[in-house]
């Protein structure tokens, strides 16, 4: 019956939100205590608080930690910039790579790390860069006295793909060298350190904020450029404010972790079948289930074929289609 | 609240669809747009709904232009209703309505006890208590745009200004929409423009129409002086019948065109 549809309820949207936490929080311990060295939450705990510089707390706070908490930081910060992009757009198919961040994040990249190895260092601030500014480039060439999503759209397509052309003009001339960028163009979590997250985390906890501020807005917005017009809302320039929060979450992430372009498309979709499409409790849920996601992900990728570790962009385009499409089927009957 | 248009120009780039036109709306009255399709009957009202800058010209409401006063102040105080729209599919008619408090308690604070008081009178006089937690996609047409324009009530707007209400609506669903119109407009003294395809309709509920040709308003009065043979035929190129009814309204039944036919 639709009249009873228990997802309309705040309180139980409320619900899966605390269960949402709750996923997040799991992955975030479980994610601290499993590895090549398996530790116990009071171990954990011990370590951590006496600060004693052993093994174990050299691999809890200069190896885990860090990892656990840039998957949860990259996670979050994607499926969040997957969320707005899909409202701003009304388009299901948006995500992060749509509006030109990963290409621009990837080309620069490569080209920093095939040719200028010495600047390797720059990596991060050039590729977050590189990324921004594609976004720049694609919302100018999609500006016609007023931006259009399709036109948006269509644009990012066009500039994605040559700047994916360059990408490959690059790898070609330099294949020998090609398996050091190899993790970039998967996504991976590995060798991942304090330095990267002091790097990125203003730009991610700015950019979670005020995202999560605007989620009202963007409810008024996803009614139509008129009717939120008529509603009293600045269309345009709220358009531009999320356009730039979602390139921001994704130019950072990508900067750090590489092409991890699943987490942004699907987890938006998988929180929308569980806790509905009003952004109030939609941008908090994507948060909480892409920071939960990620990790969990991660955490499979280093222990499915321990001593090997696969990237986290690997087993996320593994295990994140099943899961969607039986959410999606098992919704599917009493959608209209 | 009174609107004055003046001299106003304005369309899509350099193509004006109505130039130099003036319309004076006075408080509390019903108006509606007459003309053919594409005359800028729907121009007009996006532009005086400030959902499109004008080329040139004012449109004032109570001698403040719509298109310089603040946005969100001015949704206050009027509110479109567009000829498309669409809700999100889960959108339910309560939370749709809710959206229209969006003006008073804005993007940060929580509806207040007041915001739930206005909705739940909303619900009430657009007759939707019943369907309150049925999502807006679910409903019949006629049921839809009823939600659509309790959205608007609930911006507690003087004027209104509804494009096509009524297209894609069976007859009885049409009478419902201008009869609730025709209600909010007695009731709160809510003045109301609207564009309108079906003359009879428009005329049933107006007090008076304005009949827009070639980029402007070439006539404009109450609903007998308007539905006459000539007036129709210079505005649509038709030959028409016009009778009366018991109560004084005029109706008109299309007899022929006359595109380029000379009638004997």
């Amino acid at each position: 019956m639709i009249d009873g549809d228990v997802r309309q309820r705040p309180g139980f949207r409320i619900v899966i939100l605390l269960l949402l936490a709750l996923f997040a929080v799991s992955a975030l311990l479980g994610a601290m205590r499993c590895g090549s060295r398996e530790l116990s939450y009071a171990r954990i705990i011990e370590t951590l608080w006496n600060a004693d510089g052993g093994t174990d707390f050299l691999i809890l706070y200069y190896i885990r930690l860090p990892r656990v908490v840039l998957g949860a930081m990259v996670g979050a910060s994607l499926a969040l910039s997957g969320a707005i992009l899909q409202g701003v757009m009304r388009n299901p198919l948006a995500s992060p790579g749509i509006i030109g961040v990963s290409a621009g994040g990837a080309l620069t990249a490569v080209a920093i790390m095939l040719l200028l190895p010495q600047f390797a260092s720059l990596l991060v601030p050039s590729a977050f860069c590189g990324a921004l500014a594609t976004a720049v480039l694609v919302y100018a060439l999609a500006w016609k006295g007023g931006i259009q999503p399709v036109r948006l759209i269509l644009s990012g397509v066009a500039v994605a793909s040559m700047l994916s052309a360059l990408v490959s003009v690059l790898l070609l001339f330099n294949s020998e060298r090609a398996v050091v960028i190899l993790d970039f163009m998967i996504g991976s979590l590995s060798a991942k350190s304090w330095t990267q997250i002091q790097l990125v985390w203003p730009y991610m906890a700015g950019g979670v904020i005020v995202s999560l501020l605007l989620a009202q807005t963007l409810n008024i917005l996803v009614l139509g450029d008129e009717v939120a017009t008529g509603l009293g809302l600045r269309v345009e320039l709220v358009r531009v404010i999320l356009l730039a929060l979602s390139a921001l979450l994704a130019a950072a992430s990508v900067s750090v972790v590489g092409l991890l372009g699943f987490v942004g498309l699907i987890a938006p979709h998988i929180v929308r079948l569980m806790i509905g499409s009003d952004y109030r409790y939609l941008l908090p849920g994507s948060v909480l289930f892409g920071a939960g996601m990620l990790v969990w992900c991660d955490t499979v990728g280093r222990m499915v074929m321990d001593p090997v570790e696969l990237p986290v962009g690997i087993i996320l385009a593994l295990l994140g289609p099943p899961f969607f499409l039986y959410l999606l089927r098992r919704s599917g009957g009493h959608e209209t | 609240m009174k609107l004055d248009i003046s001299e106003l120009t304005a369309g899509y780039g350099s193509n004006h669809v109505i130039e130099r036109l003036n319309l004076s709306i006075a408080s509390g009255e019903i108006v509606t747009l007459i003309g053919t399709n594409g005359c800028g009957k729907s121009t007009l009202l996006k532009t005086m709904a400030r959902i499109l800058k004008p080329c040139a010209g004012t449109v004032l409401l109570e001698s403040k232009s719509v298109h310089s006063m603040n946005t969100g102040q001015l949704a206050k105080q009027l509110a479109v209703l567009p000829q498309i729209h669409a809700a999100p599919e889960d959108v339910t008619v309560r939370q749709l309505i809710e959206y229209g408090r969006f003006p008073h308690h804005g993007a940060w604070r929580m509806a207040s006890s007041w915001d739930r008081m206005v909705v739940d009178d909303i619900l009430k006089m657009t007759r939707l208590e019943e369907l309150a937690s049925r999502k807006v996609v679910s409903l019949s047409g006629g049921e839809r745009q009823r939600a659509w324009i309790a959205m608007t009530l609930a911006q507690e707007p003087k004027v209104l200004l509804l494009d096509e209400p009524t297209t894609f609506l069976d007859v009885c669903c049409q009478f419902e929409v201008v009869e609730l119109v025709r209600k909010l407009n007695r009731k709160l003294g809510i003045t109301v423009v609207m564009v309108l395809h079906d003359l009879n309709l428009a005329a049933r509920c107006s007090d008076r129409l304005a009949a827009i040709r070639d980029r402007r308003i070439l006539h404009v009065g109450t609903p007998r002086e308007i539905i006459t043979p000539e007036i129709l035929r210079g505005i649509f190129n038709i030959e028409s019948e016009v009778i009366y009814g018991r109560d004084g309204i005029p109706f008109f039944i299309p007899v022929g065109s006359c595109c380029g036919e000379v009638k004997s």
